[in-house]
């Protein structure tokens, strides 16, 4: 260990970045390892989720009414996770709503999203069997400014009257305008996204919400894709992993001894400074 | 200085008209709402193709290949210019979607650009989103490990104890991998409350800062737009 210190110190690369590494390399493992027993056929479990039962519920009230499922997969572009996962989900909304024959509407924010978006929906129709059913139209490029395209999705929601607004992926401060006016023109609305700031706004306006983390599990509880399943189970083990180091941090903050340990015996600085990043990193 | 002054009072009637458009929202949903919301759709599709092509087409990709085949290019920068090949194909294979054949090609792009991301952003989003954030939870809880002054025991337990055990009771939450039943599904709880405390107070937050942003916009409409007109009110009475 010391000796590999020595070496990445000699490469100027500081102590963190190694600690970095290690747990990275930790941490593919666990998700090629996992991802192999998904593709071997291993049942991995993922607990349900509030919010993806209830997307039956919705899409069948929207069935019900004879009116569209209104489907926003976020702000963010094709390079955020996000809105990655959001299209996954997409996928499973857009092939139950094509089983009934109802619509689901997509506005679009980024130009390099609305290729995959209208490829998705069209294989979800096609997976539904209705090839015919899809209509181009429904899968829109609104604006790339964030406001205008606040404005053009409100608009859908007063005129087209979805039964079901469904927003998954990153949001921002339109986060509140979109579930407001949704709550308004009372559809059933179930969000989901990993942007922290926005959560309190979908809790309070939308009907389900689904927090963080569960935006990526629900896509992986959905698709099924061993990939996804991979991760989600590799991402589990090491939030153990995360909750131990976190409890020795602690103890390495409240009693000096594991810090003293640690210099003695492989001449290192404290716990926390394994983990800390030197200005200029 | 006739046109400017005329073009800075257009200017500000027609924000002013536009932000009451905007407003009358909150009545219902009204074709002069209509009108401006198809202004702003309309004005930033056009703005934002504007704005790309002379800020990232023209500059990053024409000019350079446009000296590469013109031979303006030192020849210490042509081999990269000569790289610039690679984002153009790869841009151009977008406009493969307009024909039904070659639209898989398209794909190779995008592809491209997800790949390049989340391998850029990975250790960074790593450092910041996890590692640095863990650290900030390896708390002190020995009361008597403060510096002289600090109140150890509040220190403790009412600021150390609970960030530790939020932390750890949130991370119990998000664990997919059992079933949210006997400890873990009391842990996760508590998670869950401690979610909902800490929506509440992101809430209360953001609420005030919108309330600026409306503060803003009345600013607008009664000092620069009708407070103009009130001065010379006030300067002919």
């Amino acid at each position: 260990m010391l000796a590999l210190v020595t070496i990445f110190g000699d490469l100027q690369y500081p102590l963190a970045k190694l600690v970095m590494a290690i747990l990275l390399a930790v941490f593919f493992a666990l998700v090629i390892l996992y991802t192999a027993r998904a593709r071997r056929g291993a049942a991995l479990y993922v607990r349900p989720i509030g919010g993806l039962s209830a997307m039956n519920e919705a899409i069948g009230r929207a069935t019900e009414m004879g009116k569209p499922v209104l489907y926003v997969p976020g702000m963010g572009d094709v390079d955020n996770i996000q809105t990655i996962a959001a299209v996954v989900i997409l996928s499973g909304v857009a092939k139950l709503a094509a089983s009934y024959d109802t619509r689901t509407i997509v506005p679009i924010r980024s130009p390099m999203l609305f290729p995959v978006a209208e490829e998705t929906v069209r294989n979800a129709f096609v997976d539904a069997g209705r090839p015919d059913s899809f209509n181009r139209d429904d899968v829109r490029f609104l604006s790339n400014d964030q406001f205008a395209f606040t404005a053009g999705v409100t608009g859908i929601m007063l005129r087209e009257r979805p039964a079901a607004n469904i927003y998954m992926g990153a949001f921002w401060a339109e986060s509140l305008i979109l579930a407001e006016t949704g709550f308004l023109a009372g559809a059933i609305q179930i969000a989901g996204t990993a942007n922290v700031s926005q959560l309190p706004f979908f809790v309070a306006a939308c009907d389900y919400t689904l927090i963080g983390e569960e935006l990526y599990a629900a896509s992986a509880y959905l698709s099924k894709n061993p990939e996804l399943l991979g991760s989600l189970k590799a991402s589990d083990v090491s939030k153990v992993m995360w909750g131990a180091i976190i409890l020795i941090g602690t103890l390495a903050a409240s009693n000096s001894f594991l810090d003293r340990f640690l210099d003695r015996a492989f001449g290192l600085p404290t716990f926390a400074d394994l983990f800390t990043f030197t200005t200029g990193d | 200085m006739l046109a400017l002054v005329l073009y800075q009072h257009v200017g500000l009637w027609v924000g002013a008209l536009l932000t009451l458009a905007i407003f009358s929202f909150l009545y219902k949903d009204n074709p002069v709402y209509k009108f401006a919301e198809h202004v702003f759709v309309g004005v930033a599709a056009g703005w934002t193709v504007a704005y790309t092509y002379w800020s990232a087409f023209v500059p990053n990709l024409w000019t350079p290949l446009d000296d590469l085949f013109h031979g303006k290019t030192e020849d210490e920068e042509v081999v990269w210019s000569w790289l610039l090949v690679v984002p153009a194909t790869l841009g151009l294979l977008f406009f493969a979607r307009f024909t039904q054949k070659w639209a898989w090609l398209s794909r190779w792009s995008i592809a491209f650009l997800v790949g390049t991301y989340a391998g850029v952003n990975l250790t960074g989003m790593f450092q910041t989103n996890l590692i640095l954030q863990a650290k900030a939870t390896f708390v002190n809880l020995n009361p008597n490990g403060f510096p002289a002054g600090v109140n150890g025991m509040e220190q403790v337990f009412l600021y150390n104890l609970p960030i530790l055990f939020g932390v750890l009771a949130c991370l119990t939450y998000f664990f997919f991998s059992k079933p949210h039943a006997g400890f873990i599904g009391v842990t996760a709880r508590i998670g869950i409350l401690f979610l909902m405390a800490a929506f509440g107070a992101s809430f209360g937050y953001t609420v005030m800062a919108r309330i600026s942003l409306f503060i803003g916009r009345l600013q607008f409409l009664f000092s620069e737009w009708l407070g103009q007109y009130f001065e010379s009110l006030r300067q002919l009475a």
